[in-house]
């Protein structure tokens, strides 16, 4: 009889951080010590700690241990399992912000978890996501089996309209609206896709929500398939993605095995069946119409709205296309019901939304929190704020069509509207964290330079107008930027905005144009002063020995990669600026603090 | 899948495992398992109550989960049942036969065996 469940992250992050060989090593370990029959090893999706992988839960008691190591299991077993005692020093020693420290036990007493609300994410690491029961045991399809026998297909649309759920891929369209127009169309053939095609660098929810729930996805798609009249749906996944696509594999063949896939689903005359198509990863691809062109088995490019896809989408029919968070959300609202979820979120911005938390955080990971929430929180209270003392500079949400929000927005409630009013977008849900050794230009090159690479050259404003604009900052870090260069830049930009063929193409300007209008004191003192404040850009970084504190040992000298430093012993040193190359090994070498980097 | 109740009948088939991940709130019945627990038994304690307590459908309201040692070797095995916060009882020198009626008359029935309770000794 088992009386114990050891639960281990099997998410993407732990993954490569090697829980799958803990799991395997317990397992063992479990048998060696007799265990076997009252404690069973867990696989789950992610818990969204990712920064603390691997993670390991063991429930009833809930206790939450981190960073485990395969040489930790025995300890586990014979201590936790066998003795009951938690073994503390496995136990997550939370750093709160007044930089005091405290062993939390419960993963839901972390700072991390008690100002999240989870929704898209309520079955990430709390089921097995292979096993189909363990869904079915936390009401899982229960929404498709009510709204099969219980209401008609534009009942379920008003449902949805009703709860003013907004699509979570980037643009925020009403999703009740989106599937109404597809219902509307008269075909006899119509197809629900679900995007998975998760191109933002560094946003990772919706590989997370397929690999901890993908039933939840399978049953939305099935539920949004009675509502518009479909009997078909695809789901379009990078193959970048293995564990994914692996589960979700194993998810469709569970569902049609128990006939929640297939025909005359619950008796009620229904059909409907997934398939799943791998996309090659480019960026392009996320955008619906190049999306859909791309299950077509043709090159990955996108065309002019309208028609949009709701009228002539997947094979000339009507399509709705639906991203992975918004639907893992529809099987809740059609049980609870939309007026449950209308008091979740903003007035505009129903629910909640995922984000993923990197770049300069403590708790690099993801988290789910109502709309409305302000970055301060996100960052701070539950992100555990900026690691080594340094002060926040901005975030970047909405990855390379988003923009950066600097800290005096940082109290501004996030939702789809107030980020669109402060210049930033809410995208899929990056949010990358920047502290003062951020360059801004350099961050707008980064990533004009993921678009320009990931541009499909269809239409001329993206192909040579994003290339053209980041001639331009390649120009001004290099330290060549002159006087116009910010208004060529400005003109290029808001041209592109305006006459580019498919959303990548008008929001590549956005990073640019966001750190022009916070920042435009770096990218002037770039220009006019030929400095790069932040020290980033090393062609305007100069560094140098300051004569009074160098000591004359010589480590500099002996760490230079290319013989730059010279000077005698106990006499300063001097740095020849036309051989440096600007590495920095001497600064991390030098004892006295006397070399710096302007 | 060919109606609501083969779907009901799949939930309440995994009601026991999926519930053993839930229940912050629940009755708690606690077995000291140190080297003193399990060498006075603990162990064949510990697996009563994880069954008795699945049998008589109660794993909804009821954590057995495990603990060190509480102080009083020689009363091992010891279980204590915490209800809130606030009320806990302590059984002594338990075995498999008197977990099968603390089941019954404490988990189940409400009343304290109070010839198995620390207090009686």
């Amino acid at each position: 009889m088992i009386r114990s469940h050891v639960l281990i992250c099997s998410g993407s992050g732990c993954t490569s951080s090697g829980s799958v060989a803990i799991a395997k090593a317990l397992t063992e370990e479990l048998k060696k010590q007799g265990l076997a029959e009252e404690v069973e090893v867990v696989k789950t999706g992610c818990f969204g700690l990712c920064a603390l992988g691997p993670i390991m839960i063991i429930y009833p008691e809930g206790t939450f241990y981190s960073m485990v190591t395969e040489a930790d299991v025995p300890e586990i077993v014979s201590e936790h399992l066998l003795k009951g005692r938690i073994v503390e020093r496995l136990v997550h020693d939370e750093k709160k912000l007044d930089g005091t420290t405290e062993k939390v036990t419960n993963l839901n007493e972390t700072q991390f978890y008690r100002k999240q609300m989870r929704l898209a994410l309520r079955n990430c690491g709390v089921i097995n996501p292979e096993e189909i029961d363990e869904y079915i045991a936390l009401d899982g399809y229960k929404a498709l089996g009510k709204v099969l026998t219980e209401m008609t297909p534009a009942e379920v649309i008003q449902l949805m309209l009703d709860s003013g759920i907004r699509g979570r891929g980037g643009a925020g369209f009403p999703t009740g609206m989106k599937w109404s127009f597809a219902a509307k169309s008269v075909s006899d053939k119509k197809y629900v896709v679900c995007n998975a095609d998760e191109g933002d660098p560094g946003a990772f929810m919706d590989r997370s929500i397929l690999e901890g729930d993908p039933h939840a996805v399978l049953e939305a798609m099935a539920i949004a398939g009675y509502a518009i009249g479909a009997d078909e749906g695809y789901i379009y996944v990078r193959a970048e993605y293995p564990i994914a696509v692996q589960r979700l594999q194993i998810a469709i063949d569970q569902a049609r095995e128990y006939g929640l896939l297939g025909k005359d689903i619950f008796s009620t005359g229904f059909n409907f069946d997934i398939h799943l198509r791998f996309g090659a990863g480019a960026f392009v691809c996320g955008e619906e119409t190049a999306l859909l062109t791309s299950i077509e088995g043709k090159r990955g490019e996108p065309h002019p709205r309208p028609p949009f896809p709701a009228v002539k989408g997947l094979f000339g029919q009507p399509t709705i296309v639906n991203n992975v968070e918004t639907l893992a959300n529809i099987p809740q609202i059609i049980l609870k019901g939309p007026d449950w979820f209308r008091t979740i979120g903003t007035e505009k911005s129903k629910g909640t939304k995922v984000f993923a938390l990197g770049g300069k955080i403590t708790n690099t990971g993801l988290v789910e929190v109502p709309m409305g929430t302000t970055l301060r929180e996100i960052i701070y209270d539950i992100g555990g704020g900026i690691p080594n003392g340094k002060k926040f500079k901005a975030a970047q949400t909405g990855g390379p069509s988003g923009g950066c929000i600097p800290a005096e927005h940082l109290d501004t409630p996030i939702d789809y509207d107030s980020l669109m009013a402060i210049g930033s977008m809410m995208g899929s849900g990056g949010l990358i964290v920047m502290d003062e050794d951020n360059c801004m230009v350099d961050i707008a090159k980064f990533f004009l330079e993921f678009t320009v690479d990931e541009s499909c050259g269809k239409c001329t404003p993206c192909r040579i107008g994003t290339r053209r604009m980041l001639d331009i900052l390649n120009k001004i870090t290099s330290g060549n930027g002159e006087d116009g260069d910010i208004e060529k830049l400005e003109e290029l930009a808001n041209t592109i905005k305006a006459s580019a063929l498919c959303g990548l193409g008008q929001t590549a300007p956005n990073p640019i144009l966001s750190t022009l209008r916070y920042f435009r004191d770096e990218y002037e003192a770039h220009i006019y002063e030929k400095r790069c404040p932040a020290g980033v850009c090393k062609a305007l970084a100069k560094i140098t020995i300051i004569e009074d504190k160098c000591k004359g040992c010589t480590a500099c000298s002996r760490v230079c990669p290319v013989g730059a430093i010279s000077g005698s012993v106990k006499q300063p040193h001097v740095i020849d600026q036309s051989k440096c190359i600007k590495c920095g090994a001497c600064i991390e070498k030098c004892k006295f603090g006397a070399i710096v980097k302007k | 899948m060919k109606s609501l109740a083969e779907l009901a009948a799949i939930k309440e088939r995994m009601k026991d495992k999926i519930s053993l991940r839930k229940g912050e709130d629940n009755v708690r019945v606690v077995v000291g398992m140190a080297t003193c627990g399990i060498s006075a038994g603990a162990r064949a304690v510990l697996n009563a109550f994880v069954e008795g307590v699945a049998e008589n459908g109660l794993s909804d309201s009821v954590t057995v989960t495990q603990t060190g040692c509480i102080g009083m070797c020689a009363c091992e095995p010891i279980v204590e049942i915490f209800e809130g916060n606030e009320v806990k009882t302590t059984y002594v020198k338990v075995d498999a036969e008197k977990a099968k009626k603390i089941i019954s008359e404490h988990l189940k029935g409400g009343n304290v065996v109070k010839e198995y309770t620390a207090e009686n000794k």
